[in-house]
């Protein structure tokens, strides 16, 4: 994706360190909300976008990301931006397997989400046991960036991170 | 263009959310099966979500210092710009579907226009909301379809709330006098420009679900001039109660 976050080296390991607060093996530049981190002396400024407009984990990623800097010496300083819109695609290759690993299935591309959601192929294959001979039972899951689809071949139903592009 | 033109103009979009956000929620727990309370309750935590953008946005604009929390709670009815749609209460399932199908389907065109807008801001929100109505259009208009064309029980109850909530459809394309002073100016879009694509929109998707699109050209409106239903005020209540009984609570 042509929007690649700026993000200050020595801001960076700190950053990856802290996890989504309800996708935990997500971390937050795997997720890519922080587009932009810069030093200014010991002033830490980051910008963090989010993914759903009411996402309520955004106070807490601001929150965690003030903490985590501030335990490393800086003065941390978190802005919340709308644009660009947040979008799958930012998310990171690593990320995508995290969540797969997880047994959330990862967003995939527009054009196969739409005809998934839609109920219209059965393209989304099941995060544990790879089958693709799934069915979509909700649009809408436990968080609304995700939908809930079943395996029918293990029974398993599992979430599958819908596409925002 | 003065800046309470543009905040009257916002009020006439954010409230929408405000208040079917807040219809929505009272579902929590209550829908018909657990997949459609999911649903319902996602739906409006996008909606709240996207009314804060919006009052975040205004409380920068005013100069009395009114935060979010000020203008989403301790306004008084009359000061509430949302259509007479979205504050009609939650009758049964096929009620409240036929309402989310009319708003769903304005909101996407809606924000389309409104990406176009001259003031970033605006473009901001509605680059970020519109990716989120997408998946309501496509949620409430399945079940439109299901249940439209379900059993004789579901058709009849979905006929009913068409033929009663149609009278709220035209209000939809109303603008005010300021609203018009801010569409001039660019940083308003006129809805309007796409009222026959709205009306073509639902009418194919109703004809689809086998339901009869009601001829009537009696419309109500009076929600955009702060004239609201019945329904209204007790909304107000149960919304304001927490910030009118412990002031400065923020949300």
């Amino acid at each position: 994706m042509p929007n690649i976050p700026q993000i200050h080296p020595d801001l960076f390991p700190i950053l990856k360190s802290i996890p989504d607060p309800e996708i935990p093996v997500l971390s937050v530049i795997d997720l890519g909300v922080v587009r932009h981190a810069e030093l200014d002396g010991s002033k830490a400024i980051v910008n963090i976008t989010p993914t759903y407009s009411g996402c309520p984990a955004m106070d807490v990623i601001g929150d965690d990301i003030k903490k985590a800097l501030s335990e490393k010496g800086y003065n941390p300083k978190v802005n919340l931006v709308l644009a660009p819109a947040w979008t799958t695609d930012w998310m990171t290759v690593e990320g995508k397997q995290a969540l797969k690993k997880y047994g959330i299935a990862p967003p995939m591309d527009a054009t196969s989400d739409k005809k998934a959601l839609l109920g219209e192929e059965q393209v989304v294959p099941c995060p544990k046991c790879e089958s693709t001979h799934t069915k979509l039972v909700s649009q809408f899951a436990s968080t609304a960036c995700k939908a809930m689809f079943k395996c029918e071949d293990c029974e398993e139903t599992f979430d599958y991170f819908k596409c925002l592009i | 263009m003065t800046k309470q033109n543009l905040i009257h103009y916002i009020y006439g979009i954010a409230d929408n959310a405000l208040i079917l956000g807040q219809r929505l929620s009272e579902l929590c727990g209550h829908g018909p099966t657990l997949e459609t309370d999911i649903a319902l309750t996602n739906i409006a935590l996008d909606l709240l979500g996207q009314t804060r953008s919006y009052y975040q946005y205004i409380s920068n604009l005013t100069t009395d210092g009114s935060t979010e929390d000020d203008v989403a709670f301790l306004r008084k009815e009359r000061q509430y710009r949302n259509v007479l749609l979205v504050e009609q209460p939650n009758t049964d399932f096929a009620y409240i579907i036929v309402r989310q199908y009319f708003y769903d389907v304005f909101h996407y065109m809606l924000l389309q226009e409104l990406q176009l807008s001259k003031d970033v801001n605006l473009t901001a929100i509605a680059d970020k909301s519109i990716k989120e109505v997408g998946y309501h259009q496509q949620f409430s208009g399945d079940w439109v379809k299901r249940l439209g064309d379900g059993t004789s029980e579901s058709h009849d109850k979905t006929q009913q709330a068409v033929n009663d909530l149609w009278v709220f459809t035209e209000e939809l394309f109303h603008l005010s006098n300021e609203d018009k002073i801010v569409v001039d100016s660019g940083h308003g879009i006129n809805p309007k420009s796409f009222k026959d694509q709205y009306f073509n929109k639902i009418s194919t998707l109703l004809e689809d679900a086998t339901i009869k699109v009601p001829e009537s050209k009696y419309f109500q409106k009076g929600g955009k001039d702060g004239i609201h239903s019945e329904h209204m005020g007790y909304i107000l209540a149960e919304m304001q109660y927490m910030q009118r009984t412990y002031p400065d609570m923020k949300w």
